[in-house]
């Protein structure tokens, strides 16, 4: 399987393009790391790719045809801040079955405790939450993981866990990794390919 | 502070509030029509401790007479504002998570209600349905949506452009799914503080109008009719037949309006920490 | 070299509601040592939500009402007393906030920093500002220039010590980069600057020292240069988070921090800890080793 991106085009006003004809690929078990100064639109085409956002004009492809835009999407975005991607009114367990229902032992494999899925988002540490949607984030219908600096709001302790975890699955599966991040040392650890977006 | 922090203080208002609106709205509906018969024995009395609001012209005591009137105008004013709320949620739900031109649509029609002044409106409404006691509760229903319908469709706007929503789309959930699951049961706080807050709107168009004689008819018992009918005889110095319906009338409008922000107080998750 | 500030066995505690009626009291700061030096920045690392903050706010004298403070804080030696806070607040102890929302969107820029001319003046000529941004109101600013302008505005009481609470979130390296340069040299002019940050790369390439935060408290004040090589760091929690960083092992520690309102007793890291024993029971208190400060019953 591929992820592309092919030939995006995007900007939020008329006029200048944050993204301006840029293409990229990430292939079944490749772990790519996405790296640019702030403001080159590393965030955006990580959202164009997860099928969030749709570009002035270029497309994003898996396997060569449009993202579908019903059903799980194929590709799922990781993003920096989970307290933002959780319903604060909504328990975890819940918010975990609006995604897919994972076994105890997988639950387990990611350091989730089952106690958490009673819990309110507010009620755990940041680092605990961004654990939790990253397991969220892994379907079995998931074939590409798009992390958006899922781990620069936590500690060292906790990021090296969070991507230990992370990457065990995506090797397992063979699922694709786009590592969107600003920590060169990160990315030497973590992806095995770095595309620079920003200055050619 | 122990024993009684400010939340349960809240709690407390709050409860004390509601069970007095119940009181007089069962006071009204469980006092005999016959508490409200002629007797020329006693017309025109002053207040006393036999008659504290005194008595009408028809020698009716006026104190049955005020705890009628107030519990018809909480029955209309419940009627009007729970319809006005329910149309408001609709219309700002539909507004916020629907397609653009829905949008457009209802803000356009905001702009046209808010351009237009409520009295006459609700006089149009009222006419235009036959007068009485439906045609009023449409004319407040229809006129009284407007703020809160933009309360929901900005609040829900926000909603909408959360991040937690997107990742529901990309999990599989419909925007249908979407809006009843993750945007609804957000708006129930602006919901309930909304049409309490309408309550206080509805019973005080509802007795304006009704003094104004486009309301209620006037064998109802309510408080429009007392208040227009006491102005006959205001001249002569019977000052309490407006003076203590029209003060209750003030007092159950504040009653209804601190129910309705301590409700807000509570529910409100900014404030809960207080 | 001075100590300009002195925090010595700080707690802090909340009271919060706990279902919907009934109260209790959380700790989300004990035991907590940290001093800030003339001329030196100082580092606060720990993760993000664990109470960093509320030390900058215990400091200042803003905690809401809730809040209960114990222990001693001493201001050039003296008590530092909720009327010196006030007195000191906005001119020689001074905060640079999180967020532009710190700013007042409705004044101009140039009237926030100060009221006297010459001091804007002179604050935009050191950061690189123009003149006319000091006309602007704080929306018109790009994210760089609000920055310069809250530290401006930080210096313009000419302060003793600037606190910085997570000045880089939301700033590329580079800008990261020179906000950490601008602390480098208000301290190199002379004051003490207290860097409170979740970022423990940028702390030990910034900071002269960095106070390790655990759980509310400070677990080891080490040199920054101590980080260079796990054997330099005293306590167990500091070598776990030199083994987890990326450069040096990216090999995690099993566990979690614990709860502010779940905490343990005795040391805080005992749960985690290989070294652990009975002594642990008791919370260790902050003692000397090696040029710095640690509080563990096996640090050597």
């Amino acid at each position: 399987m591929l992820l592309e991106a092919r030939d995006i085009v995007f900007g939020y006003e008329r006029g200048k393009a944050v993204l301006d004809g840029v293409s990229l690929s990430v292939e079944a078990g490749g772990r790519v790391a996405l790296v640019g100064p702030s403001g080159c639109g590393k965030s955006t085409l990580a959202r164009i790719l997860a099928g969030y956002l749709k570009p002035r004009s270029g497309e994003a492809l898996i396997d060569g045809s449009p993202l579908p835009k019903r059903g799980f999407c194929p590709v799922q975005l990781i993003y920096q801040h989970p307290e933002k991607a959780l319903n604060p009114r909504w328990k975890l367990g819940r918010a975990l079955a609006e995604a897919w229902r994972p076994d105890d032992r997988f639950l387990e494999a990611m350091g989730v405790e089952k106690a958490w899925l009673d819990r309110y988002p507010a009620e755990l540490s940041g680092g605990e939450l961004q654990r939790f949607c990253v397991t969220r984030a892994l379907g079995p219908e998931t074939r590409f993981v798009i992390a958006d600096e899922i781990s620069s709001m936590l500690d060292v302790i906790t990021q090296a866990q969070i991507w230990e975890a992370l990457l065990d699955v995506a090797e397992k599966r063979g699922l694709g990794l786009l590592a969107v991040t600003h920590d060169a040392e990160l990315a030497r650890r973590v992806c095995s390919r770095t595309v620079r977006l920003g200055d050619g | 502070m122990r024993g009684l922090n400010r939340r349960a203080a809240a709690a407390m208002t709050a409860a004390a509030a509601f069970a007095l609106i119940v009181a007089i709205y069962a006071g009204g509906a469980l006092l005999p029509d016959t508490a409200l018969a002629a007797d020329f024995s006693q017309k025109g009395l002053p207040p006393s401790w036999a008659h504290p609001f005194g008595t009408d012209f028809l020698g009716r005591d006026m104190l049955v007479r005020t705890v009628k009137g107030l519990s018809l105008s909480l029955t209309v004013g419940a009627a009007a504002s729970t319809a006005s709320a329910l149309i408001a949620l609709a219309v700002g739900m539909a507004a916020a998570m629907g397609r653009r031109w829905v949008d457009h649509g209802v803000n356009w029609l905001i702009d046209l209600f808010m351009s237009v002044p409520h009295t006459v409106l609700i006089i149009l409404i009222s006419i235009a349905l036959s007068r009485g006691a439906t045609g009023l509760m449409a004319g407040i229903a229809l006129t009284h949506w407007v703020s809160l319908a933009r309360v929901i469709r900005g609040e829900a706007l926000q909603i909408r452009s959360e991040q937690y929503i997107a990742a529901s789309r990309r999990f599989g959930r419909s925007p249908l799914w979407v809006a009843r699951n993750h945007v609804l049961p957000h708006m129930a706080p602006q919901f309930l503080v909304g049409l309490v807050l309408l309550f206080p709107h509805a019973v005080m168009h509802e007795s304006g109008l009704t003094f104004l004689g486009f309301g209620l008819p006037p064998e109802q018992p309510a408080i429009g009719i007392i208040l227009s009918e006491s102005m006959r005889y205001i001249s002569s110095g019977a000052l309490w037949l407006a003076f203590f319906p029209g003060a209750s009338l003030v007092a159950l409008v504040l009653l209804i309006d601190k129910l309705g922000n301590t409700a807000r107080h509570l529910l409100e998750p900014k404030e809960a920490q207080l | 070299m001075t100590n300009v500030l002195e925090v010595k066995n700080l707690s802090l505690s909340f009271r919060m509601y706990d279902g919907a009626f009934s109260r209790r009291t959380v700790r989300v700061i004990s035991n907590l040592n940290v001093t800030a030096r003339e001329g030196e920045v100082i580092a606060v690392a720990g993760s993000s939500g664990s109470g960093k903050s509320l030390l900058a706010h215990a400091i200042l004298g803003i905690l809401p009402k809730n809040a209960s403070l114990d222990g001693e804080m001493a201001w050039f030696g003296r008590p530092l007393t909720a009327n010196l806070q006030k007195r000191l607040r906005g001119r020689e102890l001074a905060l640079v906030p999180q967020s532009v929302t710190h700013l007042d969107p409705l004044i101009r820029v140039g009237k926030q920093i100060s009221r006297d001319k010459a001091t804007v003046a002179r604050l935009f000529d050191r950061y690189h500002l123009e003149a006319g941004v000091a006309r602007l109101f704080p929306h018109e600013l790009s994210g760089g220039m609000t920055r310069r302008v809250m530290i401006s505005a930080a210096l313009a009481g000419e302060p003793k010590l600037v606190i910085a609470d997570e000045p880089t979130p939301g700033l590329s390296p580079h800008l990261a980069e020179h906000a950490m340069k601008h602390f480098r040299e208000i301290a190199d002019s002379g004051a003490a600057v207290m860097l409170i940050t979740h970022d423990l790369s940028l702390a030990i390439r910034f900071a002269d020292r960095v106070a390790v935060f655990y759980a509310g408290t400070t677990v080891e004040t080490a040199a920054a240069a101590d980080f260079a090589d796990t054997a330099l760091l005293r306590h167990p929690y500091s070598k776990a988070l030199w083994a987890a960083m990326p450069q040096n092992g990216f090999t995690p520690t099993a566990g979690a921090q614990p709860y502010a309102g779940d905490l343990p007793e005795g040391c805080l890291y005992a749960p985690r800890c290989g070294l652990r024993s009975a002594e642990c029971a008791e919370a260790p208190p902050s003692r000397a080793l090696r040029g710095g400060e640690v509080s563990c019953f096996h640090a050597s």
